[in-house]
């Protein structure tokens, strides 16, 4: 539904109201604007030597290779790890036989009921908190447990969601359960799951901050580097933020993109949380 | 395993903070994220890009963030609540629970709003145009007739959003709220090896029977509540 | 064609990316004090000793903390770190033959609170010199000696605050670091404590007054202290005495003697004094005068 079904076209005097309410909407938001940026000009926040190291070369290069790219790599290598795992829980808590399906359901119930920072923090103890790397793997282990269970339901919804005649078909031309599944209904799953694995990789990725809490590489623990030795939290808060955003953002056009080329018009495939078998399975987007 | 029922009092503590977290912000988020909602649905394009960009900036930025944006920068914005200090038996609500409640707040509203405008967009177009028809102002289009079917459309990804929530208040741990992941922190590094996965399956059971509880009646809601197609 | 316009193009960006980032923060000296390192170690060193053996080896790892400012900090961009612990572990490293600047020699290992035992007991690391008190509980397990600084634990409260010691905090929140012994001490000592991730945050979290104190040991506080003069003060008596010592394997009971002696030297030509207003010096603590050293265990 469109925004013009909301209200009717405004008349010359709805169009003066909203012409105001649009002005003392600016108005509002310029104010709260104009109050932050002279608050955090008062502390000091726009000096030029709070911000210089941004633009330090050798700096630059830590944020971006110790930082994102780090970051990048937990995530790159969770989501890996997540679709393998979604695909393996996936076609498990969709199989007959009752051993397969419950076990599946268990594991994926259970990895997306706990927080992750939970199973962060105690991958890392278990990991051993003095291993070299133990909180990199905490970070992606974590991750991959609770993104593959995730991805496990938006496989088992994307291949309920393709054509009940394609399987019918299927099977009339007289292919195996496996065959149905490998030649009919993945490959056109995936088409449609596309754009909520993305979905799944903004998540992944905003996640890794969690890090912190388990003192693993990547942005946030730059972020603190930076503004222990400089004194300047605020400025690197929002640098670095702005990296995440700008990387998510490129993924979501990505998805975008991909659900346009891919699924049409057709409504992007979403799953639900809520544990009891939602009816049509519609439900929310990344958290 | 032994380790938290020594203390089991300290382990129900540090729940109670983690539901006190889930009920104060999923309320607030929810009045939060449908008066976002109304503006970005809404006829006025200034009002409407203003939340736009909001929930595009909010929603893309990791919590952590967010939360260390508000306990840090927000004094400076006069963002302060050491006016705030309740008591309730043994549990203290001090500043630190209110960053932490504000972080959580702002955060889930934006997920609600995009819940809620997906719910709005399901709601059939003759509804609105009814509602119109019989003469009824913005406001009351969407007071009256689109919200309430909005929000049972919308109520299954509501309930994930607000799932979504009671696992996100563990990150109030990193900010100094001693809620059940951070209980779980200090316990793991106090005992060894051997109690390791009881400490674990303790906490992970606490979080999932609040999971499953409110999924349970956001269930029965939604069938109590589900809009006749 | 088009490809070399866009080559021009990436070009002209790649320039204009080149001049913008004409920033230059961070420290120009990132070495601190220089240290001299002593020529043919190894000869003066017994056959046996694990010291010999690491001077003949001529490397050596160390543990040190990175994220507290002025006793061990590594800057995202530092090679090696600085601070108060490091420039101790410099002298005992200088001790043995090894430069200490050269970081295909000395290798700086961070450690935090809770991995700095199991990395003296698995030989990650053959010296800690990271804030580590002296305790009973940690001699059982790895060999402590030192002390080459002593602190306690006090009170950091705002200028205009009305409290005086830790005893009027009873119930109120005091910030510390989550896992250290501080925040154990502020719930002994009847206070509630919360915990953030570093002392800076608690710091910051004191000024705002989202929390009425924070904890910790006496040195770092006056640091803060000072850094903040005219809002913040330290209160009250130090409630805990903090014994700081050089922390090794037990495996190498011998280097017991060798820490002493190279501590006790600087204690005397003024190195140690020098190491102390470097780092501590700049953030206004005073110079005290050096502790005494505890025995060594008989071996």
């Amino acid at each position: 539904m469109s925004n013009s079904v909301l209200f009717d076209a405004p008349g010359p005097r709805t169009i003066r109201r909203h012409r105001l309410y649009g002005a003392l909407g600016a108005l509002l938001v310029l104010g709260v604007l104009a109050f932050v940026l002279h608050r955090f000009y008062d502390a000091g926040t726009f000096e030029g030597d709070k911000w210089e190291v941004f633009v330090t070369p050798d700096y630059v290069r830590v944020i971006l290779v110790d930082g994102l790219l780090n970051t990048l790599k937990m995530a790159g290598a969770a989501i890996v790890g997540a679709c393998v795992l979604g695909a393996l829980l996936g076609v498990g808590k969709l199989s007959d036989h009752r051993l397969v399906r419950w076990p599946s359901w268990l594991v994926v119930e259970f990895f997306r009921a706990v927080p992750v920072l939970l199973l962060m923090v105690f991958t890392w103890f278990v990991l051993g908190i003095n291993k070299e790397g133990s909180s990199f793997w905490a970070v992606v282990i974590a991750l991959t447990l609770y993104n593959g269970s995730v991805l496990a339901e938006v496989l088992r919804a994307g291949v309920n969601a393709v054509p009940k005649g394609q399987r019918e078909a299927a099977y009339a031309i007289g292919m195996r359960k496996t065959q149905v599944m490998n030649i009919v209904l993945l490959p056109q799953a995936v088409k449609i799951m596309l754009p909520a694995i993305i979905s799944q990789c903004i998540v992944a990725l905003k996640d890794t901050a969690l890090g912190q809490y388990v003192l693993a590489p990547g942005l946030t623990r730059i972020y603190k580097q930076i503004f222990l030795e400089f004194d300047n939290r605020v400025p690197t808060m929002i640098v670095i933020a702005s990296l995440y955003i700008l990387v998510n953002l490129l993924l979501t056009a990505l998805a975008t993109w991909l659900q346009h080329k891919l699924v049409g018009e057709r409504k992007p495939l979403e799953v639900s949380m809520i544990t009891r078998p939602a009816a049509d399975g519609t439900a929310t987007g990344p958290l | 395993m032994k380790a938290v029922f020594d203390e089991f009092d300290a382990y129900l503590q540090a729940f109670g903070y983690t539901l006190a977290l889930f009920l104060v912000s999923g309320v607030l988020s929810l009045l939060l994220g449908t008066v976002l909602v109304a503006m970005r649905v809404g006829p006025v394009a200034v009002l409407r890009s203003a939340a736009g960009v909001y929930v595009t900036v909010v929603r893309n930025t990791p919590l952590v963030i967010v939360f260390a944006f508000f306990s840090f920068a927000g004094p400076t914005l006069s963002i302060q609540f050491n006016w705030f200090k309740v008591s309730i038996g043994d549990y203290d609500f001090t500043s630190l629970f209110c960053y932490a409640v504000l972080s959580l707040t702002l955060y889930t509203s934006t997920f609600v709003c995009e819940a809620l405008r997906a719910g709005i967009n399901a709601v059939p177009l003759g509804q609105a145009e009814a509602a119109r028809a019989i003469g009824l102002p913005f406001g009351g289009v969407m007071r009256q007739v689109v919200l309430p079917l909005a929000f049972r459309a919308a109520l299954p990804p509501l309930a994930s959003v607000q799932i979504a929530l009671i696992k996100n208040t563990s990150v109030a741990a990193v900010f100094g709220i001693a809620e059940a992941t951070a209980n779980m922190r200090s316990l793991l590094n106090d005992f060894g090896a051997t109690q390791r996965f009881g400490i674990f399956a303790c906490f992970a059971l606490g979080y999932i029977v609040i999971v499953e509880v409110f999924s349970f009646l956001s269930y029965r809601l939604e069938r109590r509540w589900r809009v006749a197609t | 064609m088009r490809h070399t316009r866009i080559k021009a193009a990436i070009a002209v960006l790649g320039l204009s990316l080149s001049l913008a980032a004409c920033g230059d923060a961070g420290s120009d000296d990132d070495g601190g004090a220089d240290v001299e390192v002593k020529e043919n170690a190894a000869d003066e060193f017994d056959d046996g000793t694990y010291m010999k053996e690491l001077a003949e080896a001529g490397k050596i790892t160390v543990g040190v903390k990175y994220d507290q400012p002025g006793l061990g900090f590594k800057g995202a961009t530092d090679d090696i770190p600085s601070g108060f612990d490091v420039e101790i572990a410099k002298l005992l490293v200088a001790d043995l033959g090894i430069d200490p600047a050269d970081t295909d020699a000395t290798t700086w290992e961070e450690t935090i609170s809770d991995n700095r035992e199991p990395f003296l007991e698995q030989g990650k690391v053959d010296l800690v010199l990271a804030s580590y008190s002296i305790t009973d509980e940690r001699r059982q397990v790895v060999g402590q000696t030192g002390p080459y600084f002593t602190t306690g634990q006090q009170v950091l409260v705002k200028s205009d605050s009305d409290v005086e010691s830790i005893a009027d905090l009873k119930g109120e929140e005091v910030c510390s670091v989550t896992g250290s012994t501080s925040i154990d001490r502020i719930n002994e000592e009847g206070a509630k404590g919360v915990g953030f991730d570093s002392y800076s945050e608690c710091v910051q979290k004191v000024l705002d007054g989202t929390v009425s104190a924070m904890s910790t040991d006496g040195s770092i506080l006056a640091g803060f202290a000072a850094q903040n003069e005219g809002q913040l003060k330290v209160i009250g008596d130090e409630f805990s005495e903090e014994n700081i010592g050089v922390g090794y394997s037990l495996e190498h009971p011998e280097m017991c003697e060798w820490i002493n002696g190279v501590l006790e030297e600087s204690f005397e030509n003024g190195s140690w004094e020098k190491a102390f207003e470097d780092t501590l010096g700049p953030s206004g603590v005073e110079t005290p005068d050096p502790p005494t050293l505890d025995e060594c265990p008989a071996a």
